[in-house]
């Protein structure tokens, strides 16, 4: 029956996620109704499967890193905690947020931990660095067949060339933040949500 | 003992009486007695008065969530070359190339998708404005008042313990009398007295199925009705679509040969009128499917054929992709638009859910089912026009029709992964873009670009 949604949230805990996210109650709760329409196997927790189980997403060529994400180092499972955490990354920037004293810890949401989203997307082995093989590897997801792998390799050295200025050949993260400086991240990575 | 079977006798009497008189006679000749009328006029009184106490509850306590909306994020419409242009902004005179905020296009759609999709909503009941007192619909309300649930209490009881075995008596006598009568009908040597005896029967005994649900159903446009040696098209929502196309007209039911109780149910109907019943191995073969089909078709004295191209049951929100087979035997469609009304009960079929008794279980408890049907005017495959193309376009004109939004996704979808191709074809287009053969750099500044888009939002 009915009334699953709502009741198996507690309050503290959408309290505890109000203050890590700074998602609005109503949001929480909405999301939290996506949360559990998803999780197929009504365990509260979510696998890689449900998230593929989303047509709109598994033809997304970048489906598989951005699934990557929601899942720490090592594990399977994502409950709704870890789930929200990780959306709370695309939260519009607020204008008010910006004129309040800073907070102790960087929201979520603020623009170097948007951009830092980003970057994962490219480093596949998570060691602050995009080397020339991981960049060819997202490249290759990001094009399909359509590219030889000569004519990606190009596009790969002089994408390193632009960026690298330390002559380490990869890209850390203060190079990416460098590139990426006049992207205006805080609109391009943030999610429009309703009330 | 004897006094128990005088008393069963007594009820049985009484029962048989009550159906023939009040609900088999009005059937037969498709009048109404005005009852149901009635019951949905002071239903409809009654929730409206539910919903002013649950929005004055919900005001009394502030923290309560939201009325639910019809999304929960806004998405912005570009296609991928537009979307590319305005993330590079920042460099155009690498329009054509490689950029590292590339990703960043991806990353936002693929969050998009996440957190609300076009496709997996519809394959669960939709959530209603305001609670219309079945606790199955309660997700996001709860109590607000001592009134409130007392009716809700009393609901229950008129629910369950009156309307469902009424409901239930009905429905087994109506399924049974058509068993009995088609077979009888069965009997006669082909004649047009036949014909006509056979739709009364069909006719008679899905009106009395449909009171058994508590069916109020209004047609529109009967002008456009199906005809003899046409294929009718409808969007699908439930096994109750049959029931309630054919109170206002005989088909020739397309489908599956099962086992048992709707083995029996089907080899009867099959003797009074031509039904096209397939065995599961044919169902394979597509060309003898469809040959089969066009011979119906093309003996101009058959009934109409009924076919629900979506393939399966979907929410009522929305139209799914059309397969092209019913498209391709030839013969005019008509269009026919079910909408159903949320407010009294749930009608759509989650089958992963639910099976099909537990399913008639929940419809036959609900409080009725209201039901809109359009026919819409006839439609033939136009010159230079492919199957493909012509099932989108009936697609559209049923979707208008109903206010229901047009999806070109599969609603196969429910059952089985999309396919790759999608993904291929999104691949291709981001290739063109940065090898330059999609010339994302107009004459268009930066800002200008970025002013006209939000304008359009």
């Amino acid at each position: 029956m009915g009334s699953r949604a709502s009741t198996l949230l507690r309050e503290e805990e959408i309290e505890e996620i109000k203050k890590e996210t700074g998602f609005s109650h109503s949001q929480i709760t909405r999301l939290y109704s996506r949360f559990t329409s998803l999780d197929k196997g009504e365990n509260g927790t979510l696998s890689r499967e449900d998230f593929q189980r989303i047509p709109e997403l598994a033809i997304n060529p970048l489906g598989d890193r951005i699934i990557n994400a929601f899942f720490p180092e090592g594990e399977d499972q994502v409950n709704f905690k870890g789930f929200m955490r990780t959306l709370a990354h695309f939260r519009p920037i607020e204008d008010n947020e910006k004129n309040k004293n800073p907070p102790a810890t960087e929201p979520l949401n603020s623009r170097t931990n948007k951009l830092l989203f980003a970057f994962r997307l490219y480093d596949l082995d998570r060691d602050d660095k995009i080397s020339r093989d991981e960049l060819l590897q997202v490249l290759r997801m990001m094009v399909g067949v359509n590219i030889s792998d000569d004519q990606l390799g190009s596009i790969a050295d002089r994408t390193i060339q632009e960026a690298d200025t330390n002559g380490d050949s990869c890209i850390s993260f203060q190079e990416f933040i460098k590139v990426l400086e006049k992207v205006d991240v805080e609109q391009k990575m943030s999610i429009r949500f309703l009330h | 003992m004897e006094n128990l079977w005088c008393v069963a006798g007594t009820i049985f009497q009484l029962w048989m009486f009550v159906v023939v008189f009040f609900i088999m006679l009005p059937a037969m000749f498709g009048l109404s007695l005005g009852v149901t009328e009635v019951y949905i006029q002071v239903l409809v009184k009654i929730l409206e008065w539910a919903t002013l106490r649950i929005q004055r509850g919900r005001q009394e306590q502030p923290s309560a969530s939201v009325p639910l909306h019809k999304g929960i994020i806004e998405r912005a419409g570009g296609s991928m070359e537009e979307e590319m242009w305005q993330l590079r902004c920042s460099r155009p005179e690498a329009a054509g190339a490689f950029c590292l905020s590339d990703g960043v296009y991806f990353c936002k759609k693929g969050l998009e998708s996440i957190v609300e999709d076009q496709v997996t909503q519809r394959f669960s009941s939709e959530e209603l404005a305001s609670w219309n007192l079945l606790t199955r619909t309660n997700q996001n309300f709860y109590y607000i008042s001592l009134r409130l649930t007392i009716i809700w209490g009393l609901g229950v009881f008129v629910r369950y313990c009156i309307l469902l075995p009424f409901r239930i008596a009905l429905a087994s006598t109506g399924l049974s009398w058509l068993v009995i009568g088609t077979s009888v009908v069965g009997f006669l040597p082909e004649s047009s007295a036949k014909n006509w005896l056979s739709e009364l029967v069909h006719l008679t005994c899905y009106r009395i199925c449909a009171r058994g649900l508590s069916a109020t159903i209004h047609y529109h446009n009967k002008e456009n009705r199906p005809q003899k040696g046409g294929i009718c098209v409808a969007n699908h929502t439930t096994p109750i679509d049959v029931v309630i196309l054919a109170n206002d007209g005989c088909y020739a039911m397309v489908g599956q040969t099962h086992g048992g109780l709707l083995g029996i149910l089907q080899k009867s109907m099959v003797r009074s009128c031509p039904h096209v019943w397939f065995e599961r191995s044919e169902m394979k073969d597509r060309n003898a499917v469809t040959s089969r089909l066009r011979h119906h078709v093309a003996a101009k004295t058959k009934l109409p054929i009924l076919i629900f191209p979506e393939g399966t049951c979907v929410n009522n929100t929305s139209v799914m992709m059309f397969k092209k087979g019913s498209f391709e035997i030839g013969g005019t469609i008509y269009p026919v638009t079910i909408k159903y009304d949320r407010r009294f009960g749930d009608a759509f079929w989650n089958s992963s859910k639910y099976n099909i008794v537990s399913y008639l279980l929940r419809t036959m408890t609900s409080w009725a089912i209201v039901v809109n049907v359009w026919y819409l005017p006839p439609m033939t495959i136009q010159d230079g026009e492919d199957a493909a193309q012509f099932a989108n376009r009936v697609k559209s004109v049923i979707a208008h029709q109903g206010g229901l939004l047009d999806l070109a996704w599969d609603g196969g979808l429910k059952r089985y992964k999309v396919k790759d191709s999608l993904k291929e074809e999104q691949q291709k287009t981001y290739s063109n873009i940065i090898v330059g053969q999609n010339d994302i750099r107009t004459t268009k500044t930066c800002s200008e670009t970025r002013g006209s888009i939000m304008l359009d939002q």
